[in-house]
Order: structure tokens, then C-alpha cells, then sequence
């Protein structure tokens, strides 16, 4: 069975860097940090008040009150990331409305809907006073059911939750659907709450940085000195479509998804082995057609944690031995958007293509004897990353590989 | 409250919720066909009422047969008058 060629179209975001395209990329270029301490963290007794924030964002997105009221604030941000991503693939509604048109984000938690609920009850001793929008918002396929209402997309249309790859492996399936002939074109993604509630456990069990008196640097992805990560958020959207169909209609081509690979470590709910990661990467690369060298940039799950960040320096310098890739973790600017990292990877690294630019891995001063030997970005590279490969990894040990040809 | 006061309370409350235009909002005016709602926004609705006036309406059969802006009028002056001579 010959496979269909997946083309990137459209690409939207709104993250802790920015909520238009060309913001997000200056900030990328410029090495910014979206990184702030909430006070509200503090108060709540949180021992890392850092998180990543969403600024600057208009709440409303163009939609009506009873459309929001099904809605998360992180599903707000999903749909304004998916309208950018369709302006920028110049596809319009009516074009949507087909079942070769899909949806599919990456998605794991949604807390603050189940908080109000359930204080709701346990506040009135009844469940009289719940608002049908509840329902809606509460569900970790909340992004996706609203989105196919809001669209009228007729054909995929489902959340995957795998912990922090739930983006990756998104984007994955996404191009497999378009691979196998099942779709023509799906809006893909994943999208991250940011609030503590949803966060307290994280740091109950210590997973976050303590750097709270310089939260710019407090995310060091690979480096000696890194002390956890940086819970952040937001949403990214990208436009896949079967490759010939979109440049039959024209668009500008701005990647094209080589190939999707997983794997599962099968072994530690928290601490990967790298060795499923090694697994993953080596089959993407062999899927791809391409031979390790044609890499030239990898974009790495890196969340600045000491065991995550080492497991995955180990599993890069073993698939690439003597030639290694640029290599940065941009989560060192975003904090680690969770869920929703795995795609903001492939958004980023489709703006720096566009841009000329390979952005750096802040915060990097020197590794320790599991990181050192990386071939890390220090400082922002003035040339566009064209071999992809994005690497992303979950809790339970599940692992997603992209790799991206954006030599458009 | 008279029933002028009543009408505004019941408007003010569903305008707010369903964001409806107020020259759209007459006595004849039916929910689902003029209004645009559907029947999620019915158990709003209901949530709403019992929130403006503080009585508790969602086991009431007659709820059910609200179509238009003056059946809810109707309703609920029903429902205070019996509050009140309750």
C-alpha cells in the first residue's frame, strides 16, 4: 500500500512567549523567557510558584458567551490558535465542512471544570445548580468536541491523552490519517491548562524548579545546574493535508511530516529509561528515509528535570554516536507546556524554518556527565533548521518522534 | 415586587445569560424559534430563574411547557403568588 505525503499548512499558537505567530517567533529569536511567579501559588502554599502565563490574549476570540460557555480558557486559546493556523493555510469554513476534513489534540487534564462542579454539589447538597456548560468543560476531549462544533468538521474527531507526549503522538495520528488515505486534511494540536489547581500535585511531589528568585532561569534544560521544570500552557495548532491536494489548491507548503514514530519504555511511571526514546527515534529516522547525518536539528523534550533531561542526552548521543544535531530545548523559554508541548515543538520549529533561525537552549552554561557530549544551541543560530526531529515523552513512559523536512 | 419589577429581573437575568438583544425580548417572543435556544440552555435557564428568585423550580412539571417569554412571566408570578400565600 503506497502511503499519501503529508504536507504542513497552517500553523497558530498562543503561548507564555506570545499570541500571534510573529510575536512568538521574535521572542524565540530573541531567547525570551514567558516564565513569571504567580503570587496566587504562594499564597496557596506552593513550594515553586513558577509557571509560564499566558499574556496579552483576548478571552472573548471572536466568540459568543453561549459559545464560550462549553469552553475551557485553554480551549479558547485552542480555537484562536486553530483560526491563525487556518488564515496561515489559507483555508476557509465551507472548505471544513467535508468528512475527509478531521480533528484531532492532544489532551490530559481539564480541573478547574471538575472543581466547580463537584464544590457546586458539596456547597448546595444537591446538583440542581450545575450550568449544562460544565459537562462540556469537563471533559479532556473538551478542546476537540467544541472545535468540530465551532467548525463543522465532519470527520475525525477525538482527544489522545498520553501524558506530556499527548501532543506529539497528536500530530502523529494526525499524519497517519492523511498517510493512510482516511482524511485529506486534520486540524491537529493539543492544548495545556494553566492554573494551579491543576498543578498541586506536580509540586507536592517536588517536579518543579526552586529557582524562584530568577524565573528567566530557572528552566536549564541539560545543564549541571537544573532543578526541575517549569509547569507552562497554552495551545498550538497545526494544518495538516494530503500533500498533493494542498498543492493542487495552491497553498504554501510550509514542512512536510516525514514520519510519526512510538514507542513505550514498559517499564517506570515517572522515570524513562531513554531507551524507548532511542527506540523511537531510530525507527522515525529509519521511516523517514533518511540517514541519522541529514538531521540538523533536534528539538528535544528536555523539561529540566536531572533524571528526564539525562535519559534523554544518553538516548540522543547513543542514536547519533559521532554526529551530533543542533540540539535545544526551547522549553527553557516556555517552561514544559505539558500536554500540549509536543506540538507547540513542531509550530515553533516550523516558525523558525519560515524565519531563518534555529532558536537556543537557554540557560545552558555546562552539562554533567550525562548531558555533556550534546551538540547544545547556546545562542540563537542565523540559519533555519530544515531535518527535524521533535522529541517528546510522558509520564508512563510513552515517547513520540516527528521528523519534519521544513527545507520548504 | 410589582409585576413590571418581575418582568425586569426575569429579562435582565436571561439577557445577561444568553446574550439577547432586549428589543428582541417581547411577551410573544418563543425561546427556542425567536430566541435561538436550545435545550442545554433550557436547564440554564431554570438555574438562572432559581438563582434570580431564590425558589427552587427544576421538579416542576409546569416548567416544562415554558415555550414563549410570557409563559415564564405567567410561570413565575405563579410561583410567587404561591410563595406568598404560602
Amino acid at each position: 500500500m503506497s502511503l499519501h505525503r503529508v504536507a504542513i499548512t497552517g500553523i497558530g499558537i498562543v503561548s507564555s512567549l506570545g499570541t500571534s505567530l510573529d510575536s512568538v517567533s521574535a521572542a524565540l529569536r530573541g531567547g525570551e523567557s514567558g516564565i513569571v511567579v504567580d503570587p496566587e501559588r504562594i499564597e496557596v502554599g506552593f513550594r515553586s510558584p513558577l509557571t509560564g502565563q499566558i499574556r496579552n490574549f483576548d478571552g472573548k476570540a471572536g466568540l459568543s458567551r453561549k459559545q464560550r460557555k462549553t469552553m475551557t480558557d485553554f480551549g479558547v486559546w485552542a480555537y484562536a490558535a486553530t483560526r491563525d493556523a487556518l488564515d496561515t493555510a489559507g483555508l476557509e469554513d465551507e472548505q471544513l465542512r467535508n468528512p475527509q476534513t478531521g480533528l484531532l489534540f492532544g489532551c490530559d487534564s481539564s480541573c478547574i471544570a471538575a472543581i466547580e462542579q463537584t464544590d457546586q454539589v458539596r456547597r448546595a447538597g444537591e446538583t440542581a445548580g450545575i450550568k449544562s456548560g460544565l459537562i462540556f468543560r469537563s471533559m479532556t476531549s473538551t478542546v476537540t468536541m467544541n472545535l468540530n462544533t465551532l467548525l463543522g468538521t465532519q470527520g475525525a474527531s477525538w482527544s489522545l491523552s498520553s501524558a506530556c507526549s499527548s501532543g506529539g503522538h497528536a500530530i502523529g495520528q494526525a499524519a497517519d490519517l492523511i498517510a493512510l488515505g482516511r482524511q485529506e486534511r486534520v486540524i491537529c494540536g493539543a492544548a495545556q491548562e494553566i492554573n494551579w489547581e491543576s498543578m498541586c500535585s506536580f509540586d507536592a511531589i517536588g517536579a518543579f524548579s526552586r529557582r524562584i528568585d530568577s524565573p528567566a532561569q530557572a528552566c536549564r534544560p541539560f545543564d549541571a545546574e537544573r532543578d526541575g521544570l517549569v509547569p507552562s500552557g497554552g495551545a498550538a495548532a497545526v494544518i495538516l493535508e494530503r500533500y498533493d491536494i494542498a498543492t493542487a489548491r495552491g497553498a504554501t507548503i510550509l514542512g512536510e511530516v516525514l514520519s510519526y514514530s512510538f514507542s513505550s519504555d514498559g517499564s517506570h511511571l515517572s522515570v524513562p529509561s531513554g531507551e524507548g526514546l532511542e527506540r523511537a527515534m531510530t525507527d522515525a529516522v529509519q521511516r523517514a528515509g533518511l540517514e541519522l547525518r541529514e538531521i540538523d536539528y533536534l528539538c528535544a523534550h528536555a523539561t529540566s528535570t536531572p533524571a528526564g533531561d539525562a535519559a534523554e542526552a544518553r538516548a540522543i548521543k547513543n542514536v547519533f554516536g559521532e554526529k551530533q544535531p543542533h540540539v535545544s530545548s526551547l522549553k527553557s523559554m516556555t517552561g514544559h507546556e505539558l500536554w500540549m508541548s509536543g506540538a507547540s515543538q513542531v509550530v515553533y520549529s516550523a516558525l523558525m524554518a519560515r524565519d531563518g533561525f534555529i532558536a537556543p537552549n537557554l540557560n545552558f552554561v555546562a552539562g554533567d556527565a550525562d548531558t555533556e557530549g550534546l551538540n547544545i544551541v547556546r545562542e540563537t543560530l542565523p540559519f533555519p533548521p530544515r531535518k527535524v526531529l521533535c522529541n517528546s515523552a510522558g509520564f508512563g513512559g510513552t515517547n513520540s518522534c516527528l521528523i519534519l523536512d521544513l527545507s520548504q | 415586587m410589582n409585576e413590571q419589577e418581575m418582568i425586569d429581573l426575569i429579562n435582565n437575568a436571561l439577557a445577561e445569560e444568553f446574550e439577547l438583544e432586549p428589543d428582541d425580548m417581547t411577551a410573544e417572543a418563543n425561546l427556542y424559534e425567536d430566541l435561538g435556544l436550545d435545550s442545554l440552555d433550557a436547564v440554564d435557564m431554570v438555574v438562572v430563574l432559581e438563582q434570580a428568585f431564590g425558589f427552587k423550580i427544576r421538579e416542576d412539571q409546569a416548567v416544562r411547557e415554558i415555550r414563549t417569554l410570557g409563559d415564564i412571566y405567567r410561570f413565575v408570578a405563579g410561583k410567587l403568588q404561591d410563595q406568598a400565600e404560602n
